[in-house]
């Protein structure tokens, strides 16, 4: 071998060494949270007997925004003899957070419309945190200008650049604006209905709603189909309403219920003919108000511990867990337990639950995969300015929330939250596309989404973290909301009483904590300590 | 010592071949052209950089080593001297007539002027070196040496004297730096196409050169052309005056022009003062709020980077402190350095009783916590930006009032009540409803027009009625007269700019595009 040949060989053999060298992203960042794999292994293996049974009065399980809740209602009426257990290392469930050096940032649910009078729970929670300054001359709260989005709320890419607002309104042709107008028109007659009782056809949460047959008959048919038969076929407004449906229920249009399209709209109106209710939002998301919520607990909630069976015995549940941090079995003799989990990990946790409630089979949880982008700086912008949501109108994905907006910071580094529910109509396999998703891929996409409105983004992420949720929300589909089996989900059963947003049909932080609540009250009068109700 | 040669055995002359004499006006005109982008180099770096002394003085060693430079390297150079000096032509009028182009970019996107200032004065003067040994040589059997020396030498310098001249008295004022580099480019190159006549004899063919001439003269007619968009400003066109400072901060473009006797600054487009008529703002912004104060020891200014307020508020003996919070350093720097603004301020920001912070304003009153201040002046740019109208907000002014003793006074500058009324009453119902007791106030700023504020408290208080005597503008009487509203700028009914409506920009956005 000649002496060029021979060096020409070996930088051949080494250039594909240093292709795989160089890596595909310029910044860092992993695969986060939820811990799956436990989660389902627990499920599924017999797990060992704890070697004691420690008694206890209530046994929460599940420390999200329903588990917190409850824990925060029992606080509330004097009792403390309660343990909240969490699965993950950090409470909140879909409300969840997290911080770095730039910003506190939401790890899903980000916003709370500001409640109106009649939603005491949440008043009471806000004024609890000082969100609510007090009240004008009418009754009405008034809430902090520091927690109330601060514009511009909201910004839509189309056409190449940023318009203001989410309906886009460029290039809107005259029918385009009529069918705008005809749908809130019937946003407006729902938002002043009234039934026999005097309860309005949507309210938060929706335990306050009428059941009068004329609102319940939006639930038989799809909104889709809803729009159809009101000849509303406006792409852009097809769009926006389409837009409201992935964004809260992780659905489409066709696979969400009229009830739950309208009530999006109906239940967020401060009255007939006025504006949509103002949002209020923190930094860190509804993070902020777990943050709160679990002050209640204190050094009661127990994370990275997951009930494993709850049976029923002479003395009230025997529960068994799994303390994932110490790796050994734990075990309480609850007089009653607070199932603040997702139904389909119930069926596994307790026995007979399934059989005799098939009705649990007919919810869906919708999955999503969420990113936050760390930026060193900010894009270049050209049209309207960066606002707190950012949506790309020509995207499977529902943009990026801004985490410094609230923190008033419109220079240097910030964190993106970026959400991407996976809307297709089968569950099931949406979910096992998300799950076979590692990072690198999870970041390809999240970059490919963003390209058309910031080319120049990947040089200023430097890190870039995914959560996939698996389960991220209960989709309302057509039929589901006001069936009577499914609202019954919510009854006790043998001693154990539910929380959850998802028997609502609807995942909203409002319904997760009015369902808290409940099982906490219903738990108090077994206890023999009724109590006025928070809600 | 040697015995000095007698002149009579110089060489005998060839046939004269070249036109000596109008070489010699060639000398002229590179000698104008050498000491031109001399001066324009001095002169940018001396407004860019500040220290003028230091500057011309570095530049013109520069240069003149420079010089030395080139004509050393003369000797190396033997064959075809004449088309070496047409080339040289060419370099120079390229280097010499884009330099201050090239200087006022790289000072706009670069880290490393002082690298690309003494690079391109020393390339200059190198070529420029050149210039004068390589005409001597072609001249040197043409003409008797004695009257060589004496004709190059002597119109060098009365050249010298031309440039030195024109550039204070014609070109700068009415071509500006950039326009006068390229002109005396093209001049170069004009002389480049020149000698390949009056040198035809030794030159060959000249087809070649005469379209390199053409081609040089016809960038630098291009660029002169587009001097506007060619200089650090694309702007140029929009700015009544030329400019003299420009920088690209991480927050937004800062822009000093100069002419008709006064200078001004510009943020983003937008004058924030002419120094011909500053003093009245300032005065207008700064005093009353100390007519009713008088003994304010600690003051706050939040904005107002350019050293302005503060200069006025130095002028109170009782000040012990005063805390600047403004969100660009590029712009409290400039304030510090740039000859000009600094000469304005008179030096406020170097003064003891003076800390400067670059922060976003609010985030500042947000984050951090400290002892109060007796006086507040809140100075920023006109709200036509969400990230400026924040700066205008009830939630603004709840934060302001947490940093402020209970008997604090706030100034802030509102826009102008005539032409957005709405705007600056916006401003004014939003102070209100924040629990502030509002003055609002005006008067006549001719670069702006007629400029308003409000003076508040939160307790109530009397207009002021006396004010620092020897100001340039205000006097008592015409204090308390700037606090009466004639009816076509009177209170108007308005939404308060909150966080979450953002209403003041709009409206201010609104108003203003009726007068541009």
């Amino acid at each position: 071998m000649k002496r060029r040949d021979f060096l020409l060989a070996t930088a051949a053999s080494t250039l594909p060494l240093a292709c795989r060298r160089k890596p595909e992203f310029p910044f860092g960042g992993e695969l986060v949270g939820l811990n799956m794999a436990l989660g389902h292994r627990l499920l599924n293996a017999p797990q060992p007997e704890p070697d004691s049974f420690e008694p206890i009065s209530v046994l929460i399980v599940g420390g999200g925004v329903a588990g917190l809740s409850a824990a925060w209602r029992l606080a509330g009426a004097g009792v403390d003899d309660f343990r909240v257990l969490e699965l993950e290392a950090e409470p909140g469930g879909t409300s969840r957070s997290s911080r770095n050096h730039v910003s506190a940032f939401p790890w899903a649910a980000h916003y709370l419309p500001v409640p109106d009078r009649g939603n005491h729970a949440v008043l009471r929670l806000l004024q609890e945190c000082g969100v609510v300054e007090g009240f004008d001359a009418k009754g009405d709260p008034l809430f902090a200008e520091e927690a109330t989005v601060r514009a511009p709320e909201e910004r839509i890419f189309a056409y190449g650049q940023w318009w203001e607002g989410l309906y886009l309104r460029a290039g809107a042709s005259a029918e385009d604006e009529r069918q705008y107008h005809a749908f809130f028109q019937e946003v407006d007659r729902w938002a002043a209905f009234k039934d026999a009782k005097g309860r309005p056809a949507f309210s938060i949460p929706r335990s306050r709603c009428s059941d009068a047959p004329e609102a319940r008959a939006l639930d038989g048919l799809s909104f889709a189909t809803w729009l159809d038969q009101r000849g509303l076929t406006s792409p852009r407004l097809r769009w926006l309403l389409d837009y409201a449906c992935r964004d809260d229920y992780g659905s489409r249009l066709d696979t969400t219920s009229a009830w739950a399209g309208l009530f999006y709209f109906a239940a967020r109106k401060q009255g007939p003919g006025e504006d949509s209710r103002p949002l209020l939002t923190w930094p860190q998301g509804n993070g902020f108000l777990v943050d709160h919520l679990r002050r209640a607990s204190g050094d009661r909630l127990r994370c990275g511990v997951m009930a494993t069976s709850i049976h029923p015995d002479q003395n009230g549940l025997l529960v068994t867990a799994w303390d994932a941090v110490h790796q050994r079995a734990i075990g309480w003799r609850a007089r009653r337990v607070i199932f603040a989990g997702p139904q389909h990990v119930a069926k596994h946790v307790i026995p007979d639950l399934g059989t005799a409630r098939p009705a649990m089979t007919r919810i869906h949880n919708a999955p999503w995969l969420v990113a936050n982008l760390t930026l060193r700086a900010r894009p270049k912008e050209f049209s309207f300015p960066l606002a707190w949501d950012n949506v790309l109108r020509d995207s499977e994905a529902l943009g990026y929330v801004v985490a410094t907006h609230q923190s008033l910071q419109d220079h240097g580094p910030t964190v993106w939250t970026w959400y991407r529910p996976f809307a297709g109509p089968d569950c099931d396999a949406e979910r096992a596309r998300l799950l076979a998703m590692d990072w690198p891929t999870s970041a390809r996409m999240v970059l490919d989404d963003l390209r058309p409105a910031h080319p120049d983004l990947e040089g200023l992420v430097s890190r870039l973290d995914v959560m996939r949720w698996g389960h991220a929300m209960v989709r309302p589909v057509p039929g589901l909301l006001w069936d009577a089996e499914f609202l019954a989900l919510a009854r006790p059963f043998g001693g154990v009483h539910f929380a959850h947003t998802e028997l609502s049909g609807l995942a909203l932080f409002e319904e997760a904590q009015d369902h808290g609540i409940r099982a906490a009250e219903e738990v108090l009068a077994v206890l023999g300590r009724p109590v006025r109700s928070w809600r | 010592m040697g015995e000095a040669p007698p002149a009579d055995s110089e060489a005998p002359l060839t046939q004269p071949t070249l036109r000596a004499p109008l070489l010699f006006i060639s000398v002229l005109l590179i000698a104008s052209c050498g000491l031109i982008y001399e001066l324009v180099a001095g002169t940018l770096s001396s407004y860019l950089l500040g220290d003028s002394v230091t500057q011309f003085s570095t530049v013109i060693g520069v240069y003149l080593s420079a010089m030395g430079l080139g004509s050393w390297l003369s000797k190396f150079l033997h064959r075809g001297l004449a088309r070496r000096f047409v080339d040289l032509e060419l370099a120079v009028a390229l280097v010499g007539g884009f330099s201050a182009p090239i200087l006022f970019q790289a000072f706009a996107h670069t880290h490393a002027f002082r690298v690309v200032l003494y690079g391109v004065v020393m390339a200059v003067g190198t070529l420029v070196g050149l210039e004068i040994p390589i005409l001597m040589r072609i001249l040197k059997d043409q003409v008797r040496f004695k009257d060589l020396v004496a004709g190059v030498l002597t119109l060098d310098y009365i050249g010298a004297l031309f440039a030195s001249l024109l550039f204070p008295l014609l070109l700068m004022p009415k071509l500006g730096l950039v326009r006068t580099s390229l002109l005396f480019g093209l001049l170069n190159a004009a002389v480049g196409l020149w000698s390949t006549h009056l040198l035809q004899s030794q030159l060959g063919p000249t087809r070649m050169i005469r379209l390199r001439c053409l081609a040089v003269m016809a960038m630098l007619a291009v660029g002169l052309a587009f001097a506007g968009k060619f200089t650090l400003a694309v702007e140029e066109e929009i700015f009544a005056d030329e400019i003299v400072y420009a920088r690209d901060s991480a927050y937004q473009r800062i822009v000093l022009t100069r002419g008709r006797g006064s200078f001004q600054l510009f943020l983003n487009g937008n004058l924030q003062f002419s120094s011909a008529d500053e003093y009245r703002y300032h005065e207008a912004l700064v005093h009353p709020a100390f007519g009713v104060r008088p003994e304010a020891k600690r003051v706050l200014i939040c904005g107002g980077g350019d050293g302005l307020a503060v200069r006025e508020v130095l002028k109170h003996p009782s000040v012990q402190e005063v805390v600047l919070v403004d969100l660009d350093p590029a712009m409290t720097d400039m304030a510090r350095r740039q000859p000009m603004v600094r000469q304005l301020n008179g030096a406020a920001l170097d003064d003891s009783r003076v800390k400067v912070v670059n922060a976003d304003a609010m985030v500042w009153l947000q984050e951090t916590t400290g002892p109060p201040f007796d006086l507040a002046y809140v100075d920023f740019p006109d709200p036509n930006t969400y990230a400026l109208g924040k700066l205008y907000t009830s939630r603004f002014y709840r934060l302001l009032q947490r940093r402020l003793t209970d008997n604090a006074m706030i100034t802030v500058q509102s826009t102008s009540p005539l032409m957005a009324r709405q705007s600056f009453w916006c401003i004014a119902a939003t102070m209100e409803a924040s629990g502030l007791k509002v003055r609002p106030f005006h008067l006549a700023v001719p670069s702006f027009g007629v400029w308003g504020f409000v003076l508040a408290s939160k307790r109530d208080f009397d207009v002021p009625t006396r004010v620092l005597p020897g100001l340039r503008h205000l006097s008592d009487e015409a204090a308390t007269a700037m606090f009466a509203f004639p009816k076509d700028m009177d209170r108007v009914p308005v939404e308060i700019n909150r966080l979450d409506n953002q209403v003041l920009v709009h409206l201010y956005t609104r108003e203003w595009r009726r007068w541009s």
